[in-house]
Order: C-alpha cells, then structure tokens, then sequence
C-alpha cells in the first residue's frame, strides 16, 4: 500500500493539508505569460519558485519552459527586492532579448511588500526598458487561492497592461482561455474559424508548449497572443471569458477599462458546455452554424447513445480545478454516470455555490468540497467510505488508484506521467469524443480484467 | 584533450560566453568559467550569488534542506509550514526510492504535508497554526518524528518553528518534533539548505539510541539519497562484501537506523557537498573518520570498496572484496565490450549538483567518452579544488548567515576509531582520510570547468563544441534536446536506474549507447527539408496538371 496511513475514518482538520489538490499561485502566473509571443515570465522571489515551476511545467509538458528569477538572498528579504528586479530587467534584456518581460510576484516578495507596479514604473523612468519593450506584471501571493488564482491575476493583468482603445470597435471577439492545455487552445481556434469568427484567443500556448522538434531551440516559439492582437482587445466588440475562476477576472478589467462587454461560460469540456459555447459565439458574432460542427456534435451523441449501457450509473471521483470540474461534471451527468465524490484545494464561494447549483439539481448526494483541508487524503478517506468505479484528476491520483485498485484518468494539472494532453483536446465536440473514449476504454478494459472466463466478450 | 574532434582554444569560448553580459554581469561571470589545468588547479568561483535575471539551474534552501536531506528518510511526518506550494513542488519528485520490510511499517514518503498558509496567517502570524498542525499529525500517524521547514514568509513574519516543535514534542513526551530554518532565500542556492539540514539532523537525531549496532565492520553511507534505487545496489553489494550498513544518510533509511549512525565506525561519503559537515561533525564529536568514495562507476565501485577494506584493514575482507569484484566484473566487462565501439571517442558536457558532475565522469571514462566541459549548480570551491583550499575560503555575507555548529568531542561517547598513527599509516598507503581532491583534478588539461552553468551558456557550449549527450536536469532537458542533442538528466535519471554499482553500471552504459545512438536524432529533418530535396520545385516531369 503506498498511502498505507490514510485511514478510513475522517476527522476535520484545521491545520494540516495532507495530499493537496492545488498548488500556489505563481506557477499559474509563469504558464499564463508562457502564453504571450516573445515573452518572458519572469519570478520575483526567491530561486527555488522559479525552478520549482520550470520543473513541474516541464514534467508536465515535455517541453523547454523558459523564465528568470530575481534570485532572492537574505539581504534582498530584508532590503526589499527593488534592486534585484532592477538588476534582472537590465540583465534579461541585454541576453535574453525578450519583447516582454512579466513579472509575477510570490510569498516572498509579498511579505515583504514589494510594490511591482512601482518598481516596473522606476524601471522604466531609468531606462532599463528598452525602446518598443515591455515590462508588464501581476500580484500573486502564494498565500492566497490557489495556481488557477495566478493564472487569472496574470491574465488579468495582461489585460489590463496592454489593451488600448483606439475609439473605433473591431470585427472581433475576445476569448480569454481558462486555465486549459495548448491542445485546448488550438481547438477554441479551430472551432472559432469553422464558425466564421474572428476571435483574439489570450493566453494562447499553442504553438508553445507544443512546439516541433525542428534541431533548433527557439527561445521564443512561433505561438503567443502577439503584442498588437491583445493591444487590439481593447476594440473587440465582445469577451468571452472561459472560466468564472480562471477567465472572468480579465474580462471584467476589459469590461472596466474599455467597456467591452462580456460574458462568462464554462471552458467548453463536453457536450452541453460545448453547446453553450457554440451558441454564445454564434449569438454574438451573428453567425450561423455550420453543418461541420453540427456533424461534429453528432457523432459525439451518437457515441453517448450507441455506448450508454458502459457508461450509466458508474461511479466516479475527481479532482481538480473548479473551472475543468464544473463542466466535466456536467457532461459525467450527462453521460448518465454518478459523480460520488469532488473536491478542489481552490478556494472560493462563487464555485462552492456554482457547482452546488448544478450537483443540487442533478444529484445531490454527491460528496463536494474546495478550499482549505479540502485535499486527496480526504477524498482517498470518502472513496473508502464509499467505493468509486473510476478515479479522474492529475497524476497524483494514481497513488490512490493503485491503492484502491480503481480505473483511473489523467485529467487536470499536472499530468507528469503521461503524454497527450497538450496535444490532443479536451473542449469541443472532439475533445468531449476523446473524453467519451477514455472514459470507455478505462471501465471497458476493466470490465475484460475482472470478467470470469465464461463472461469474457469479444464484443462490446 | 583526448578526443580525435578539434575544438577552440577554451579561453576564447569563455570570452564567447560572457561576451552578450552587460559589462558588470560579464566580469561576474569570468570568474566562474574556468579554463582546467589538474597539475596547477585554477581557482574557481563558486557558491555565490546567481546574478538576478540569468536563467540559472540553481533552486532554494529548503529544497536543500528538506528535498535533498531530509525527503528520502520513510518514517518522519514531514511538515512544510508556509504556502501550499513548497510542499507540493517537493512531493515525491526526486525519486527517493525506499522498502519497508512489511506493510505495518512506516512509510510517509507518497505523503505531502503542509500547513497551507494563508494571508491572516501572514498578517497575525502563523505558529499557532503550525501548532495545530503538528498535533493533527500526531493525531492521525503517532509517527516518531515529526520535521517541521520553514519557508519563506515563515522567516519574515517571524514565527520561532525551533519553540513551537519543542513545545510539541515536551508535549508529547514519544514524538521527536524539531525544526529547520531553511527559508529559500538563505544562502545562493540548494546547498545552504544542505548545511541547515546536516545541522539539524546531528542535533536532533543522531546519538539519540545508544544500543551498540552489531557487525564487524561497520559504516555509515553518506549522501547517497537512493534515487532510482542506487542505495539498494550499494546495500546489495555491502551484504554480498559483508559490510554493516548501520545507517544511510539518509536513501532508505529510518530515523532509528540515524539515531544510532554513531555507532559505526567509518562514514563513507557519497555525495561530499550534501554531507560534508556531517562527516566532520561525527568526526569531531565522536571519533568517527570519514572517507570520500564513489559508487558510480564500476571501476569506482571496486576501487571504493577495496579503500574501505584496507580502512578496516582485515585481511579476510580484502580477501572477500576481490572475490565479489572478480565475480561481479565479468558481466559488466562483457556488456562494455560489446558497448564500447560505439560509444568510444564521444563527448560529454556535465553540468549538475554538487557531486554528481564529477562522479559521473568515471562512468563516461570507462565508456570511451571524454568529458569536455563539466561544472555543478551548488557547488562550493572544494568540490572542483580540492579541501586543500578550505582555508582560502573567503566566507561571505550568505554563506554567514548559515549556522555552523560548535561541535566538541562527546565525553562519554567520544572513541576515536583510528589512533593518529593508524590514519597516517592509512593514508601512506594512499587513502585520503577525511579528505576530498575535488573534480578538477580529475579532468583534462583544457577542458573547460563552468560553475552555476546559465541557459545562455549552454546553449552556447552546445552550439561550439556539439558534444554527443549532455547531462543536467529537467529543466534543461527538452531545451537541449531540441538542439538535437540527448539530455541525460542526473537528478531523476530520467526515471531509469540505479546506476550506482556493478549493476548500475551495466544500467547507464545501455541507456548512454542507446541515447546517443538513437535513430530519431537522425530523423529530425523532413525530407523535403534536406539538401537537394525537391520539395515542389519538380526536375525534369511537366507536372503543372498536378498543382492547379
């Protein structure tokens, strides 16, 4: 037994998290700036939150994650981080050659109380900024939420930094991804030019943190939401935020700043949350659907109703971040599967309340909790109580699997085991077809393990 | 330099280096790029600060501290206090592989533990949450150690971890509960977090059990944290020799195998820069030498094991140490024979730890490759110079910061194993006894020796010299591979291994020669990509019909 102390009977606890189902902030903030063309995020703290984000993006994606660090040391903590950040902006420019340079913050430099927008501004007053560059930055304590809270202040102060409004509105719509893959992202584009839509997708990982072997590393990969298209945000006729938790936060800046106007949907992970995506974007695009993707949703349907009989009443546990795991919900709802227990280490009342609504209407006897103590050992604890079928988060989930001897799928953040999720989606009618088939493939697979001799299929 | 390849001279490849630098940046940097000569070993920077904004290899103190030292040991409960993300970046990433002898047995490795500090614990502070904490632990474990590391804010707002684990563990009365400053800003990199965790596992743990351990020759290995199963050979080959292994510091090891660790009677050290100040610390308090060996390496392996038979001096054990090494080579030379023709005359660039550049060295050498350039992320000047130059060691202002332990002799416990004549006579015979040579020593004339390696300059490296595999971390993993060179990472192994002992020898000769000779490097270029290809431009055939 690899998590051999987790026993079955839970005790509240009020100050030790034991198996988190999130990490901190700035992690979120280094993959959302990842998201930007020519740019380098950038980590003001201490060396070890740098390395420890490269490291995980790295396990996560398989790929180089580039970013740079204000190298902390006990002076820095007492003195304040000003002139290390000084230092980093001048050093960064002259080697790395960067268009941008984001900065995010971390525990260390909070506590302190470094003021990033002050220290930026004097960067720039001291010349440090080149000509036609930019420095651009979000708060992001550790201490506070959770990685997606960092994915969304760093979003949100892309936003903020570089949109302009020039007084004439484009022909186009903003889509601010959610915390999603690169996969993700390049499906939103897809869909959106089947459509007819002229979106500008920020962050866009795509092309990034799946970039070809091509015997060159190129620094600065060919993807990244390019400097004139989020400056051009600002005239967009509308935003689609993708994500209450991980999206919204930037669109209401834009809402704030330029008064574009917006609307929050769920990242589109399965059928009905694809729907409503598809009808959003046709309502306020005015255009109509194309056959392709109403063929598209088609097939996805048909699968759920040629293969319903696998699927029904199977009982599931997942984990993970609130804006995957309200529409994953969903759609295991709409699979006609049980969803036994959730939980989610992000804090927040508007997902508690949100993913209440939604359990409160079609199946109330789930077992659901985020924030504070709400982590893997409880979960591991309540799939004891009451067994699963099938487990569904990030690779740390497979200690509990192994242990509990359950089906288990990648899903979330980080996947350090496993490739495919950066390259094959998970949002569209397509990503929900992909979901559909490993969802099958893990119970059927089962199901052809446990079978008795005499009860073994060759069809299924 | 060996190798049949015509490379620069290495002085102007470390002017190319540090020629992009900003002037201040670039003399920094000179100091550190290093060009070697193991007659006259030049002296090299080391152990101070990364400049901010260079993208460096290098992590923090706690990860030092409790990733490093204090991770591998299975039965403490170890509680990160501060944010949610040191802990989880810390959990089970390093591999640190360990066996319970049954499913009953303590084993809190798969486990991550935090106090997930929030904002009114920053602001009103945050000891009594920790306090809480610790109780809940001991509520739902009874472990016998709880470890408590500090991070970042931990140090700034002021929260005394050293008053609250004693009050817990007063409390408790049957729970060791102590605590680390090891806060990610002290000191320039991991190894601060190194000396913080040597500190506290010698005050907190070791001496605490006083049975005698049984066997005859007895030892402690030291810096060796059982990554991809690399303790489990050395122990495999310590049975086989009939060595007692007392305690490991700390792969697959207990808290009462460290507790009782000074009972042993030589500590052998892997990795000096993790553990140095351990051996020191056993030495002085108790007698204890220390002798620096590598298990890496099948050469390394056999010369090791017979420096520790001659420490003993016992005639039967040198006798039963060749015996092992004369039944264990045949099968590592056989499959090194059939590797070597392909291997034979490549290179390698090495940049990782504060050991593992040099000891891995040993390994490619008896693969027919030569190190080209070589440097460590957290290294100190001894590790490349030698320990002749400690004393020539400047302290500076990070390196105070970091507690050094006054240590005297135990007057109870104090034995020292060795007479002054019996370590003279030893070291006659060749043994450096509580001595390090370093790397360089140990490298080619005008091969190039780079400490705390940036992202620019190896790229650059890679770029001039075009070794045939280089070797570092994750980080640098996939950007070197998408230069079209194999990485081998030397932290994870790339979840591979052991590659420790005759078993792990055979190991990393396969994975190198499968690396280096893998056909997907070949693959890289589409074929209309290559020189000549047509790609559209079509020669001789009118084939107009066909494009439209």
């Amino acid at each position: 037994m690899l998590l051999r102390h987790t026993s079955k009977e839970v005790k509240e606890r009020e100050g030790l998290t034991i198996n988190p189902a999130k990490t901190c902030q700035p992690i979120g903030a280094m993959y959302a700036a990842l998201g930007i063309h020519g740019c380098l995020p950038h980590s003001h703290g201490s060396q070890g939150c740098c390395s420890y984000h490269r490291s995980t993006l790295t396990r996560h994606y398989k790929e180089p994650v580039m970013a740079a660090t204000s190298s902390f040391t006990e002076g820095a903590s007492v003195f304040g981080g000003q002139a290390n950040l000084l230092a980093a902006i001048e050093t960064i420019f002259s080697v790395y050659e960067p268009d941008i340079i984001a900065v995010h913050s971390t525990c260390l430099s909070e506590t302190i109380g470094d003021d990033l927008q002050q220290i930026t501004r004097k960067a720039r007053d001291d010349g440090k900024i080149p000509e036609g560059k930019h420095v651009i930055f979000a708060s992001t304590p550790s201490f506070i939420g959770s990685h997606v809270t960092g994915y969304a202040n760093m979003v949100t102060g892309i936003a903020e930094q570089f949109s302009v409004s020039t007084g004439t509105k484009k022909n186009q719509i903003n889509i601010i991804a959610g915390w999603m893959e690169p996969s993700d992202m390049r499906e939103i584009k897809l869909l959106s030019k089947k459509l007819g839509v002229k979106i500008v997708l920020f962050p866009d990982t795509s092309n990034v943190l799946d970039a070809p072997q091509t015997g060159k590393h190129v620094f600065y990969p060919k993807g990244g939401t390019t400097i004139p298209e989020l400056q051009s945000t600002g005239d967009s006729l509308f935003s689609l935020a993708l994500g209450s938790i991980s999206a919204e936060p930037a669109a209401i800046a834009l809402e704030k700043k330029h008064k574009v106007a917006f609307e929050t949907l769920d990242i589109p992970i399965g059928l009905t949350a694809t729907d409503r995506f598809i009808m959003k974007m046709s309502e306020v695009a005015n255009v109509s659907v194309p056959d392709e993707i109403t063929d598209e949703r088609g097939r996805l349907v048909d699968v759920m109703a040629d293969m319903e009989q696998y699927l029904y009443g199977k009982r599931v546990a997942l984990f993970g971040d609130p804006d995957q795991l309200l529409p994953l919900t969903e759609f295991l709802l709409d699979l006609n599967m049980k969803p036994v227990h959730i939980v989610s280490g992000t804090p927040g009342q508007r997902f508690e309340k949100q993913m209440r609504q939604l359990l409160d209407a079609r199946s109330p006897e789930t077992n659901f909790r985020n924030g504070l103590q709400a982590d893997m050992f409880l979960l591991h604890q309540w799939m004891k109580n009451e067994p699963v079928d099938l487990l569904i988060g990030n690779t740390y989930g497979k200690y509990m699997a192994r242990d509990e001897d359950v089906p288990f799928i990648r899903f979330g953040f980080p996947i350090l085991d496993r490739i495919g999720h950066s390259y094959f989606p998970n949002v569209g009618y397509s990503g929900a077809l992909r979901l559909v088939e490993k969802l099958l493939s893990a119970i059927m697979d089962r199901q052809d393990r446990d079978a008795l001799e005499e009860k073994f299929e060759l069809v299924m | 330099m060996e190798a049949n390849k015509i490379y620069p001279d290495p002085s102007q490849v470390r002017e190319e280096l540090i020629q992009r630098y900003p002037s201040k940046v670039a003399k920094k940097r000179a100091k550190s790029i290093i060009v070697n000569d193991p007659e006259i070993i030049p002296e090299v920077q080391a152990n101070v600060r990364t400049v901010p904004g260079i993208i460096t290899q290098r992590g923090c103190s706690y990860a030092g501290c409790k990733g490093v030292v204090l991770g591998p040991t299975r039965d403490i409960v170890n509680i990160v206090h501060g944010p949610i993300g040191c802990s989880f970046y810390a959990w089970l990433t390093r591999r640190n592989q360990t066996r319970t002898e049954s499913l009953m047995d303590a084993n809190y490795i798969p486990y991550c533990f935090s106090t997930d500090m929030q904002e009114e614990n920053v602001v009103f502070g945050g000891e009594k949450k920790l306090k809480v904490a610790i109780q809940e632990a001991y509520d739902l474990f009874h472990p016998k150690s709880i470890a408590i590391f500090s991070t970042c804010p931990v140090g700034l707002i002021g929260d005394d971890v050293h008053a609250a684990s004693k009050e817990m563990r007063d409390k408790f009365g049957d729970c060791n509960v102590f605590g680390f400053s090891c806060e990610g800003y002290r000191g320039v990199s991991q190894s601060a977090g190194h000396h913080i965790a040597n500190n506290g596992v010698f005050k907190h743990m070791v001496g605490r059990n006083n049975t005698p351990s049984v066997g005859k020759f007895k030892l402690n290995l030291l810096g060796e944290y059982n990554i991809g199963g690399d303790a489990f050979e050395i122990e495999r080959i310590f049975d086989k020799v009939g060595i007692t292994l007392v305690s490991s510091f700390s792969g697959n090891s207990t808290v009462s195998q460290i507790e009782n660790a000074h009972t042993a009677d030589l500590n052998v050290i892997l990795c000096h820069r993790s553990i140095n100040y351990m051996g020191d610390m056993m030495e002085t308090k108790y007698g204890i030498p220390w002798m620096k060996v590598n298990f890496v390496g099948a050469d390394s392996t056999a010369k090791s094991l017979r420096k520790i038979a001659e420490y003993f001096g016992d005639e039967e054990l040198k006798a039963r140490v060749e015996e092992v090494i004369a039944e264990e080579m045949p099968r590592v030379k056989a499959i090194i024979e059939e590797i070597l023709p392909r291997t034979t005359g490549k290179t390698a660039m090495l940049f990782v730890g504060g050991s593992r550049a040099h000891h891995y060295q040993d390994l490619f050498s008896e693969l027919g490759m030569t190190t080209v350039a070589a440097g460590y992320e957290f290294a100190h000047r001894d590790d490349y110079e030698g320990r002749d130059v400690l004393p020539k060691i400047k302290v500076d202002a990070d390196s105070k910061n970091i507690e050094e332990l006054k240590v005297l002799p135990d007057p109870e416990l104090f034995n020292p194993r060795k007479t002054e004549a019996e370590l003279e006579a030893l070291k006659e015979k060749g043994l450096e006894i509580n001595g390090y040579s370093g790397m360089m020593k140990q490298m080619t004339k005008k091969s190039l020796v780079v400490d705390d390696l940036s992202h620019y300059e190896s790229e650059k490296l890679i770029e001039i010299y075009k070794p045939d595999i280089f070797c570092a971390g994750i980080k640098e993993k996939y950007v070197v591979q998408k230069m079209g060179i194999p990485l081998k990472q030397l932290h994870s192994y790339d979840y591979g291994g052991p590659y420790t002992g005759f078993e792990g020898a055979v190991n990393f000769y396969k994975d190198i020669d499968r690396m280096v000779n893998n056909p997907v490097w070949k693959l890289i270029k589409a074929p209309w990509q290559k020189a000549g290809a047509t790609n559209g431009k079509s020669k001789g055939l009118e084939a107009t019909y066909v494009t439209q």
